[in-house]
């Protein structure tokens, strides 16, 4: 989100990149003008083009600042990489039959000098060549830890994806009290907590939540000041795609950053904590989560469709075939339809500025610290 | 407009909100809820009553109205007005003195608290010394005497309430002046009643509970006489001319004294025990007033039998060989006697009884023959049976507010015609604007319709639908009188009646179309009644007809209640509203939801298992739709399955009723002290409220709705629409019907042209079944035009009344659940907007209504939005069509699930919602409609006005045996009195069957695990589904 808008500004006076692409043991140069990137499938024909591989199908991925490594399959992943790039945007092509899926991800070029990981890997794949790990992408993410860059390190933020599962988010909260440091000393406060995790539930399956975590936020929005009962009406009606700030009641496992310098100790965490809410307020708005949350419309006792968003362009026709969606699929289980309406939701809605917001959000979700569980 | 509705912070639009939004409550309608203290200054013919609560309420002539709330949270024990003036002094139940006075603001008087004053004796006396039982504000307008428990009499000086240490009478002081035989025996104790002599301001009389009577001479400081009964003393009156004084006791007798310089006996002149001879309870209050015609008014409270009429709450009237003892149904807390005011006149002529009883106020004519009932023209026991819907129209046309009133003047034949003698101020307020209706619906099968136009709330008529169905009780029992020899002479009077024959009778859900005078009536039993208003009392039969609302849903098996059983046969019915049809739902559940279309004939209702629609100008059913989910066992089993939890209910029911009544403090705060203080008390509320959840932690579970959840077939909310349903080339006639599952049902409708209404059947096809995601429950349904404007109403358009819907632009459909707002285009649906409220604030949707908000500045400029009431208690204005949250205002405590549950939204920007069983109270989010008290009393002058009537000694002007027009009665509704209600309730009691049944039907879905308070579900008042 911010991380984008910034990255946008301070690129846009330059009026090149340039690209640096490797496939195989080749490597191809060449630049592409910074404020008109073009679309992915462009971009995709001109690195075929450039390594002269017109009908091998293959994957695309890049080197990010962290040094990750993140596929680029998509408008949303190519922008991003290459708004972020400076001054070289790293190309890394592989062929499809031949990838290394598990090469995406944190902390993936780092690890590639492992040699252990690196050898035993491939040797995996094999072993078992006829199961074919797909993207991240192709997979439903259950939930996500996400806005680490954002959060002080006490904190975490879970997205739990209910979507498309039939398994019940699974837990409890209850009121509590908790120590706050304020400017009069510590003072006890009350606050929400996890009280119980259901086995077998989401919220239990990720890891992510445990008792006793003290629930600061629900989609964005504090919950200070609110009774369990807002609380518990707020967590229902985002169900569907439900985004928890907690502080953990165990605070061994925190994500540890590698752009920050760590070592930021607890008892900082609430002084910090004061000066965010804006910053969620703007990521949070509320329109940036209704992807999932599609109503359905039967018509003439025909069949169930999703209701599309209806926009003043022609957008809204084009949106309109691609989701259509049958019943069944939207009812039970695994629905790879419903990600695509999430990306129509996005280009429905590209506009202005309202695009580099959404676009922070959507690349953290998509390719950072997922934890994927197919 | 819309431009500046879209952005966020236009200081345009802000100027604009603030022209036409503005959040006031206005006025309590209806009875104080636990009122403790009645007061009544003659002179400005003013009536006072205090509560448990602190509140201290006024009352003139009708539109004239006071509210003062005292700051601590106290029972109010006494009220006295200081004679002659504006200004009247409180007794509080922490044995404060508050003086209080009407001062004239700007053209308009408002109730003040002045100062307040704690009685301190002198050093190291015991608390009783000063535990005040007996206020006597003296005829010099400067002292207040003030009888103690100890037996002493302090003086106090107004204002400043100085005490006069040197003027104390003390009992040691009485004691000397009484000669040996009388200071034998303990005499003293407590002051039982302290009277100033009717004639000498410088003798009062002094009542001891042992049984002493004293006549202190103020300015010899000496008793002049003293009169000792046998008995305890209850109270004590003077004649009115000084020469007789009246005391009553605890063994059930009165006695005369007489009271002149020679007699020295200690006998009384007379004595009886009216309803002796075997042992009787105590008389508490007597009057002895004289009249012009000779024969004296005795008028008191108690003295029944004990045995056999221990319980009753009566007062009894005797003059002239008449004896009656009028039966309350509930507590009389005091009563008191509007005679002539004038201490000057030669006789009392005492010519109305005014009691205050714990649930209703009952005034009673004593100069016609029988002593009928006056008809309040406020103050109604809302409660008399317990109200269980409500619905408001607003802007009745004047034809049909004639009917009604029409109907209505035919039942109160048997009130007094005397105007109500209770005229003090002048009420300043402008004529209401329009004429409102609002309509309540009762447990015991009445509905009741209210004049809501103005300040006063008024009972025009009633209906009753019991008489269409087969009921356990002899409509007759009631009417057997009491025979001429009976003894006591009792007369039930007043209108509180807490029990109902059949809870089945319970009306949910009312729609009145004020055009066509049709009125859908729905009930517990799943019984709806279409009514047509006839100005004619007439005999007919009810076309009767059954909806089986499960179809081909079999293997299920109802376990609620029994459907009523319907009246075969012609019936009578009187002039006003008669049913014509009569449509049973099957299973009998509770009615849920109801429209009514007057215009196309058709009635519309929904259940927890379906809807249906009936063709009511054919008498023939359209078609029914089962909105059950197969796996909904409890929908179908009905409310009483669900037993199990109902001990425990009742008990936590019983203890919430334990602390409201103990925190009862939910009233507007009197000035700025007022509102710290109920901060405070809130604060103080929820601290505890924490350390108890410290205690026993409450979980919740955190769940996605499901579509297998319990209740989602559950009718929330049905719609007529006229509207683009199929193609966007032709409009038809539509019903849409909204679920607790979140589904949105929407059939197409093809009603016959008029000619051709009664040859050819209304068809239905379902066209369209939107299923919102997050299945939260819908509450409304509206479309709105090419302008973004709601439909009109039925026939609204047909009688000019309103600008022909916009049918060229595309329409809107705007679905309101109770977590989000929703704006769909159509024909084709597709999602235009939304605003998710529950997700952004966690508070959720329980009451939604369109509302007209017009401009305080500009005559003609209006826009329409949506007022919504969360079940935080928040009432909230989100702009049509774009959603935007306007404002919001706290309005309703949080706790307070009955008072949110009974919201009722005008058309106006206006509302109601119950703040005790037996009390609306009236906001307004508008600026330009504003219904509040705005009313002059002065002391000065109402005391010129009066004085010519003193002359001739008749008392208050009497009505000419003139019969209560309806046309008169709307033309000046100022000084008519309004009807009087018949039956009633125990609140505590209504407050527990509520409770009851609104856990009955709390338990929706798997995630209302809700602690204490339940989310009454349905749009009905309380008990959505109740009728167990």
């Amino acid at each position: 989100m911010n991380r984008g808008h910034r990255h946008g500004l301070s690129s846009g006076c330059l009026g090149t990149m340039e690209v640096k692409s490797k496939f195989g043991a080749e490597f191809r140069r060449f630049s592409l003008e910074r404020s008109k990137p073009g679309k992915f499938e462009e971009f995709y024909g001109l690195l075929q083009h450039v390594h002269k591989i017109p009908n091998v199908d293959v994957l695309v991925g890049y080197a990010d600042i962290h040094g990750d490594l993140l596929p680029i399959n998509n408008d949303d992943n190519y922008h991003k990489a290459v708004s972020t790039a400076s001054p070289l945007l790293r190309i890394f092509i592989q062929k499809k039959e031949e990838a290394d899926y598990s090469a995406f991800g944190t902390d993936t070029l780092i690890r590639k000098k492992n040699v252990l990981s690196h050898v035993l890997r491939p040797d995996n794949h094999r072993k078992k060549p006829h199961i074919v790990i797909s993207m991240p992408q192709d997979f439903r993410p259950v939930s996500s830890i996400i806005d680490v860059d954002i959060l002080p390190e006490t904190h975490r933020r879970v997205r739990l994806y209910k979507y498309g599962t039939e398994k019940p988010l699974g837990f409890y909260i209850r009121d509590g009290s908790s120590v706050r440091v304020t400017p009069h000393g510590l003072e006890k406060v009350p606050g929400i907590f996890i009280s119980r995790l259901v086995p077998g539930g989401l919220a239990q399956s990720t890891g992510l939540l445990a008792v006793n975590d003290e629930v600061l936020e629900v989609n964005g929005i504090e919950v200070s000041g609110k009774s369990l009962d807002q609380v518990t009406d707020m967590m229902i009606a985002n169900s569907r795609n439900l985004i928890i700030t907690v502080r953990p009641a165990n605070q061994r496992n925190n994500v540890v950053r590698n752009s920050r310098t760590s070592g930021s100790s607890s008892q900082s965490t609430d002084n910090s904590l004061l000066g965010y809410p804006q910053q969620v307020e703007a990521s949070f708005e509320p329109e940036d989560q209704d992807s999932d949350e599609e109503d359905i419309v039967i018509e003439d006792s025909g069949e169930p469709r999703q209701i599309p968003r209806a926009t003043p362009e022609a957008q809204s026709l084009e949106s309109l075939t691609q989701i259509e969606l049958s019943f069944e699929s939207g009812q039970n289980g695994f629905s790879p339809p419903q990600d695509s309406s999430l990306d129509t939701e996005l280009e429905t809605r590209a506009q202005g500025q309202k695009l580099l917001e959404e676009d922070g959000t959507i690349i953290t979700l998509a390719g950072r610290n997922e934890v994927l569980t197919p | 407009m819309r431009r500046f509705l879209r952005t966020g912070h236009d200081p345009a639009r802000e100027r604009l909100k603030r022209d036409l939004f503005q959040f006031n409550k206005t006025v309590e309608h209806g009875f104080p809820h636990q009122p403790s203290a009645l007061g009544y200054s003659p002179s400005l013919r003013i009536l006072a009553i205090g509560t448990r609560s602190g509140a201290v309420k006024l009352y003139g002539a009708p539109g004239v109205e006071f509210m003062g709330l005292h700051r601590e949270n106290n029972a109010v024990m006494q009220i006295h007005f200081l004679p002659g003036q504006c200004e009247l002094v409180t007794l509080l139940d922490d044995n404060s003195l508050h003086l209080w006075s009407l001062k004239v603001k700007g053209g308009v008087s408002e109730l003040q608290e002045e100062e307040s004053f704690i009685l301190r004796g002198p050093p190291g006396a015991a608390p009783s010394a000063t535990q005040i039982t007996e206020i006597l504000p003296h005829s010099s307008r400067e002292l207040l005497y003030l009888g103690t428990e100890s037996g002493s009499v302090f003086v106090v000086q107004l204002p400043g309430f100085r005490t006069l240490d040197d003027r104390t009478i003390s009992s040691d002081s009485v004691l000397q002046w009484l000669p040996e035989e009388a200071r034998h025996r303990r005499v003293f104790e407590m002051v039982e009643a302290l009277q100033e002599h009717p004639r000498d301001p410088n003798q009062i009389l002094i009542g001891y509970s042992r049984g002493l009577v004293v006549v202190w001479d103020l300015q010899g400081s000496r008793v002049l006489y003293h009169f000792l009964s046998s008995q305890q003393l209850e109270n004590a009156s003077w004649q009115r001319d000084g020469s007789l004084i009246v005391t009553c006791h605890s063994d059930g007798s009165h006695c005369q004294w007489s009271v002149c310089s020679d007699s020295r006996s200690p006998e009384p002149l007379r004595s009886s025990i009216p309803y002796g001879p075997f042992p009787c309870k105590a008389i508490t209050k007597i009057f002895w007033l004289t009249t012009r015609q000779g024969l004296p008014f005795t008028i008191f409270q108690g003295g029944m039998p004990r045995a056999s009429y221990g319980d009753r709450h009566c007062i009894s009237v005797v003059h002239n060989g008449q004896q009656t003892a009028f039966d309350f149904t509930s507590r009389v807390i005091d009563f008191t006697v509007l005679s002539e005011a004038d201490p000057a006149a030669a006789f009392d002529d005492p010519y109305a009884l005014v009691v205050l009883a714990e649930e209703e106020l009952v005034v009673i004519d004593l100069q016609t023959a029988g002593w009928p009932q006056v008809q309040l023209p406020y103050l109604a026991s809302l409660h008399c049976s317990a109200i269980t819907c409500s619905h408001h129209v607003s802007n009745i046309p004047l034809k049909l507010w004639e009917r009604v009133i029409a109907a209505g003047s035919r039942q109160n034949l048997h009130f007094s015609t005397m105007e109500w003698p209770i005229d003090g101020g002048t009420s300043l307020a402008p004529p209401p604007p329009q004429r409102d209706l609002l309509l309540t619906g009762h447990e015991d099968g009445t509905v009741r319709f209210w004049d809501a136009s103005g300040v006063c709330l008024r009972l025009l008529y009633k209906l009753s639908t019991v008489k269409v169905f087969l009921t356990d009780t002899d409509p007759n029992e009631n009417l057997s009188a009491q025979g001429e020899d009976e003894w006591p002479p009792l007369r039930k009077v007043g209108s509180f009646d807490p029990y109902s024959d059949d809870p089945r009778l319970g009306i949910q859900k009312i729609f009145l179309c004020k055009y066509s005078g049709y009125l859908a009536v729905a009930g517990t039993a799943g019984q709806v009644l279409v009514l047509e208003l006839n100005d004619e009392a007439a005999e007919h039969a009810v076309e009767q007809a059954e909806a089986d609302l499960l179809q081909d849903q079999e293997g299920y098996r109802w376990k609620g209640h029994e459907r009523l059983a319907a009246r075969p046969g012609p019936v009578c019915f009187e002039a006003g509203f008669q049913p014509f049809v009569l449509v049973q739902c099957q299973p009998p559940a509770v009615v849920t939801s109801l429209a009514l279309h007057s215009e196309w004939r058709l009635v519309a209702f929904g259940t927890s298992h379906g809807f249906g629609l009936f063709d009511h100008q054919q008498r023939r059913q359209v078609f029914v739709k089962c909105t059950l989910h197969p796996s909904d066992q409890l929908a179908l089993e009905g409310p009483l399955s669900r037993v199990k939890s109902l001990k425990k209910s009742l008990r936590q029911s019983f203890r919430r009723m334990r602390r409201s009544r103990v925190s009862g403090h939910k009233r507007r705060p009197g000035g700025p002290m007022g509102e710290a203080q109920a901060q405070a008390v809130s604060t103080k509320a929820e601290r505890t409220g924490l350390q108890n959840m410290e205690l026993a932690p409450v979980q919740r579970k955190i769940e996605a709705r499901s579509a297998e959840d319990s209740f989602t077939g559950f009718v929330r909310t049905l719609y007529f629409a006229d509207t683009y349903l199929r193609d966007s080339s032709r409009h038809c006639p539509s019903l849409w019907a909204g679920t607790n599952g979140g589904t949105v049902y929407a059939f197409s409708l093809r009603v016959p042209p008029a000619e051709r209404r009664m040859d050819e059947l209304v068809r239905a096809e379902q066209a369209k079944e939107i299923q919102l995601m997050h299945r939260a429950p819908v509450v409304g349904i509206l479309v709105l035009d090419g302008h973004s404007v709601p439909l009109p109403e039925p026939l609204e358009v047909a009688h000019d009344l309103s600008k022909s819907p916009d049918m060229q632009g595309s329409h809107q459909l705007l679905v309101v659940s109770e977590e989000q707002f929703k704006v769909f285009t159509l024909p084709k649906v597709s999602a235009k907007l939304k605003l998710k409220l529950t997700a952004l604030e966690g508070s959720r949707v329980r009451r939604v209504g369109v509302a007209h908000f017009g401009s305080c500045r500009a005559e003609d400029y209006g826009e329409h939005h949506l007022a919504v009431l969360t079940n935080l208690g928040d009432i909230q204005v989100v702009s049509m069509p774009l959603l935007k949250p306007q404002v919001r205002y706290s309005c309703i405590r949080r706790e307070d699930v009955s008072g949110i549950a009974s919201c009722v939204f005008t058309r106006y920007g206006q509302g109601f919602y119950l703040i005790s069983p037996s009390e609306f109270e009236r906001f307004s989010l508008s600026t330009k409609w504003l219904v509040e008290p705005r009313c002059l009393v002065d002391s000065t002058k109402t005391k010129n006005y009066n004085r010519p009537s003193n002359g001739n000694g008749t008392g208050p002007k009497r009505t000419s045996g003139q019969v209560r027009n309806s046309r008169s009665q709307s033309d000046s509704e100022e000084k008519k009195p309004g009807p009087v209600m018949e039956h009633a309730l125990l609140n505590d009691e209504s407050g527990v069957l509520k409770e009851i049944q609104s856990t009955l039907e709390g338990d929706r879905g798997s995630y209302s695990h809700r602690r204490s308070h339940r989310v009454a579900v349905g749009c009905s008042l309380g008990n959505g589904e109740g009728g167990s």
